[in-house]
C-alpha cells in the first residue's frame, strides 16, 4: 500500500491536493481512500491530510503513521511540534518541501537520513499544493501526466477557468521538472504480528483534579501564541490612501489585531493577524490589500507596485 | 456499476437523495454539515424534489422530523454529538408516535472537554430511545445501510425510526470507492412510502401520542415498542436479504470476518474495526487463529446471533470507543450480558481506545489478540485497560506544564 501524508495550512489547498492525487491514482486503478485532519476550521491552521492506495480493499483508516511520502507545503510547519510533521519519517521515507532553501540545507537542519527534496513554492506559497501534486504525481511513478491533468480538472471544476488553467500549469510543470525523481518513493511492508514492538501501556491513575480538569484559569493565555504563523496572506494598510476612518477595521477585525494609535491611526498586530482579509474585504477606502506572506524573510514594506 | 469516490457524508446525502426524501429538517454541527450541504445543493438547484428547512436547534429539528413523518412523508435528517444530545427527548418522544423517518449521526465524542473527533458515546447514548441503530464500517455501507433502514423503519410490523451510525473523520470526511445504485432499482428495492393510515393533517386534528396515567397504558405502549424492535430483527433480514439479491452486497446482522476456526475474536463497532480486519490478517499470517466479529445492528441487539458466533471461542477481545462513566466499556457490559449462562462462555478481556477518535495503532491489536490468549491460558480476567501509551502521558504532561506555568505568571499579572 502507498501511504502519503500532506502537511499545510487551512486555505492552502491541502484537502483539495489529497483529493486530487487521490482521483488520479483512482484513475490509474488504484483502490483508493483520501481524507482531512484539521481541528479549529480556520484560514491558516495547520492541517494533515491522508492518501492510500492499493491494488487490494483498504481496511486500514486514519492517522498514516508510517508514511513512503510526505509533503509539506509550509517549511514553518517544522516548527509546530502538534502539527507532527516529523512523525515516522524513518530512513526510507521521502520528503518533499516547499521552500526556497535547498534539500541540503534541511537535510543538515532536520537530521534526517531519508531522501529530502525541495522545491521553490514561487512568489505565492498559497499555492504550493498544487505544485506539490504535481511533483508528488511524478515521485510515486504511477501517475500518467494526462491523468493528473483530468483528476485536477475534475476536483477544481468549481473555480474559475483561469484559475483552473494557472493550477493545472504549476502542477504539470512541477511533474515535468520532477522527471528524475520518478519513482523515488518505495511501499513500506505492513506492520508484523510475528515480530512487533509491544505498545508501552501504562496503567492509568488518578491524579489531582486540579490538574485532572480541563481547566484554563487565565484570561490572555492567547497572547503567547503567535497565530500570526497562521497567515498565508498578509493585509497591508496604505497609509496614503487609509481615510482615518479608525473604526471600521478595528471592529470587524475577528481577532481584535488592528489597534487605533491616538490620531486614528490602525495598526496591524502581525504577531496576531491571521490573515483572514476580512478589513481588506470591509475598507471603505480600499486602503488595505492582500499580499503573499513571505517566510523566512523580512516583510514587504510597501504593497508590491507601491512605492512604500 | 458506478464506483465514485465518494465521503461518507456524500454517500449518506446521495442515500437520502436516492431513497426519494421529501422533507429534510436540518440543523448544521461539525462533523456531519457535509450531507445537509449536499442536500441543500441538489434541493436548491432541483436535481432533488424535497423541501430543506433549517431550524432553531436540533430538538426543534426532530420534533419537525416526526411531525413530518406523521403526515406520512419520507423523512431524512442528520446530526451529531452534542446535536444529538440536544435532540434527545425527542428521539424518545418521536419514537413512541411510531412514525419512521431515518436519521444518520455521524459520531463525534462527547463535551467535556469539547472535542471534534469520533467515539461512541454519542451514538450509544441514544441506546435505550427506542430507535433502532445500524453501525457503519465504510462509506459504502453508510449509503446501503440508509436504503435498508427506510425499509425496516417504513415496515408495518416495525414502524419506528432509525439511527444509521458513521464515524466523523474516519467516514465522514473520508473518500473511499462507492457503488452508487443505480435510481431504478433503488425503486425497485425501496417503492414509495406506503403510509398505511398515517395521515397527521393541518385542520384535520387527531390527538396523537396522547397521555396516559395509571402505569397500565403506559407499560402496555412500552412495550409494544420492545416487541416490534425484537421482531425487527427478523424483517432486518428478510430486508437485507433482499438487498442482497438487488444489489448484490450482503449485510447480515453482525460481521463475522475470518471466525471459522478463531479462538480469539476482537468486538467492536465501527469504522476503526475495518483496522481490526486488516490486523487479523497479519494475526493470521503469523499463525495465529483470530477474528473478528462486529454487529451491525446494534438495536435490536443481535443477541442469538452473538451467543452462535462466540460458542467455542476461548476469549473475545473487547474493544469499546466509548465509556459509560463508572461503568466501563458499554460493548463489554451487553456483550457479557448475552453470554452469561452460556455453558462454557468465552473470557472477556475489556479495552477502552479511540476516545475522542484516538488512533488505535496494528501493534496496539496484536497485543489485545495477546492480552486475551494469555488470560484465556490462565483462566484470570484481566482489568479493564485503557489504551495509553507511555509517551502519550509525556506529551500530555508536557501540555500540562505549559498550562500549569502559564496559570502561575499569569495570577501574578495585574
Amino acid at each position: 500500500m502507498l501511504r502519503i501524508r500532506l502537511h499545510g495550512r487551512g486555505g492552502q489547498g491541502i484537502r483539495t491536493a489529497a483529493q486530487i492525487l487521490g482521483s488520479a491514482l483512482f484513475a490509474e486503478g488504484f483502490e483508493v481512500q483520501d481524507a482531512p485532519r484539521y481541528g479549529a476550521e480556520r484560514r491558516g491552521a495547520p492541517i494533515v491530510a491522508y492518501v492510500r492506495a492499493a491494488h487490494a480493499p483498504i481496511d486500514e483508516r486514519g492517522t498514516i503513521a508510517n508514511p513512503d511520502l510526505v509533503l509539506v507545503a509550509d517549511a514553518s510547519l517544522f516548527q509546530v511540534p502538534t502539527a507532527g510533521v516529523l512523525q515516522g519519517i524513518g530512513a526510507r521515507v521521502a520528503l518533499l518541501i516547499a521552500t526556497t532553501e535547498d534539500a541540503a540545507v534541511w537535510r543538515a537542519r532536520l537530521a534526517l537520513a531519508g531522501p529530502i527534496f525541495s522545491f521553490d513554492p514561487g512568489a505565492d506559497p498559497a499555492h504550493a499544493a498544487t505544485a506539490l501534486v504535481g511533483a508528488a504525481a511524478r515521485m510515486l511513478g504511477v501517475i500518467r501526466r494526462e491523468i493528473l491533468g483530468a483528476a485536477l480538472g475534475e476536483e477544481l471544476r468549481g473555480l474559475d477557468v483561469h484559475k483552473q488553467r494557472s493550477s493545472l500549469m504549476r502542477a504539470l510543470e512541477a511533474y515535468d521538472a520532477f522527471g528524475v525523481h520518478g519513482g523515488a518513493v518505495g511501499e513500506a511492508a505492513d506492520a508484523s504480528a510475528r515480530d512487533y514492538t509491544a505498545p508501552q501501556w501504562i496503567d492509568m491513575f488518578l491524579d489531582p483534579v486540579s490538574i485532572a480538569a480541563p481547566d484554563l484559569h487565565a484570561s490572555a493565555t492567547s497572547v503567547q501564541v503567535r497565530t500570526g504563523a497562521w497567515r498565508t496572506r498578509r493585509p497591508v494598510i496604505d497609509y496614503a490612501h487609509c481615510h482615518r476612518c479608525s473604526w471600521i477595521c478595528s471592529t470587524l477585525c475577528p481577532d481584535s489585531a488592528i489597534a487605533v494609535d491616538a490620531d486614528r491611526t490602525p495598526r496591524i498586530d502581525y504577531d496576531h493577524c491571521k490573515g483572514c482579509m476580512v478589513c481588506v474585504t470591509v475598507c471603505p477606502a480600499h486602503a488595505i490589500s492582500a499580499a503573499p506572506e513571505p517566510r523566512g524573510e523580512s516583510p514587504p514594506a510597501a504593497l508590491p507596485g507601491v512605492a512604500a | 456499476m458506478n464506483r465514485v469516490l465518494l465521503t461518507g457524508n456524500s454517500a449518506a446525502a446521495w442515500a437520502a437523495r436516492l431513497a426519494a426524501a421529501d422533507y429534510v429538517p436540518a440543523f448544521p454541527i461539525t462533523p456531519q454539515t457535509g450531507i445537509i450541504e449536499s442536500l441543500a445543493g441538489w434541493i436548491e438547484s432541483g436535481s432533488m424534489p424535497a423541501r430543506l428547512v433549517m431550524f432553531e436547534s436540533e430538538h426543534s429539528m426532530l420534533a419537525a422530523a416526526g411531525a413530518a413523518a406523521a403526515t406520512g412523508v419520507r423523512v431524512f435528517t442528520a446530526t451529531s454529538s452534542q446535536g444529538l444530545l440536544y435532540a434527545m427527548e425527542m428521539l424518545y418522544a418521536t419514537a413512541g408516535w411510531r412514525a419512521p423517518f431515518v436519521m444518520v449521526n455521524v459520531s463525534r465524542g462527547v463535551a467535556s472537554p469539547v472535542t471534534l473527533e469520533s467515539d461512541h458515546n454519542d451514538i450509544l447514548a441514544a441506546r435505550d430511545s427506542g430507535f433502532l441503530q445500524i453501525h457503519c464500517a465504510t462509506c459504502q455501507e453508510v449509503l446501503d445501510a440508509v436504503l435498508i433502514a427506510y425499509c425496516l423503519a417504513e415496515d408495518a410490523r416495525v414502524r419506528l425510526p432509525v439511527l444509521v451510525n458513521q464515524d466523523g473523520f474516519l467516514l465522514s470526511f473520508t473518500r473511499e470507492p462507492v457503488a452508487l445504485p443505480d435510481a431504478g432499482a433503488v425503486a425497485r428495492f425501496l417503492p414509495a412510502f406506503d403510509s398505511m393510515g398515517i395521515e397527521f393533517r393541518a385542520s384535520r386534528p387527531i390527538s396523537q401520542a396522547v397521555a396516559v396515567l395509571g402505569g397500565s397504558p403506559y407499560s402496555y405502549f412500552r412495550y409494544q415498542m420492545q416487541l416490534a424492535l425484537q421482531g425487527a430483527a427478523g424483517v432486518y433480514d428478510e430486508v437485507a436479504q433482499a438487498f442482497a439479491s438487488e444489489f448484490g452486497r450482503s449485510y447480515p446482522q453482525v460481521e463475522a470476518y475470518r471466525c471459522e476456526d478463531a479462538e480469539v475474536v476482537f468486538f467492536m463497532t465501527g469504522a476503526f474495526s475495518t483496522r481490526a480486519r486488516a490486523a487479523v490478517d497479519r494475526l493470521r499470517e503469523a499463525g495465529q487463529r483470530v477474528g473478528l466479529v462486529r454487529p451491525r445492528l446494534f438495536r435490536p441487539f443481535p443477541a442469538a446471533q452473538l451467543r452462535r458466533l462466540m460458542s467455542g471461542r476461548r476469549a473475545i477481545a473487547v474493544l469499546d470507543q466509548n465509556i459509560s462513566l463508572g461503568k466501563g466499556g458499554v460493548l463489554a457490559t451487553e456483550l457479557a450480558s448475552v453470554l452469561y449462562g452460556m455453558p462454557e462462555a468465552p473470557l472477556i478481556a475489556e479495552f477502552i481506545g479511540g476516545l475522542g477518535g484516538r488512533d488505535i495503532a496494528p501493534e496496539e491489536f496484536y497485543q489485545m489478540a495477546k492480552v486475551a490468549l494469555d488470560a484465556a491460558d490462565s483462566g484470570i480476567t484481566p482489568a479493564p485497560r485503557m489504551l495509553y501509551t507511555e509517551t502519550e502521558m509525556r506529551e500530555m504532561r508536557k501540555l500540562q506544564s505549559i498550562a500549569i506555568a502559564e496559570r502561575h505568571e499569569l495570577r501574578g499579572a495585574p
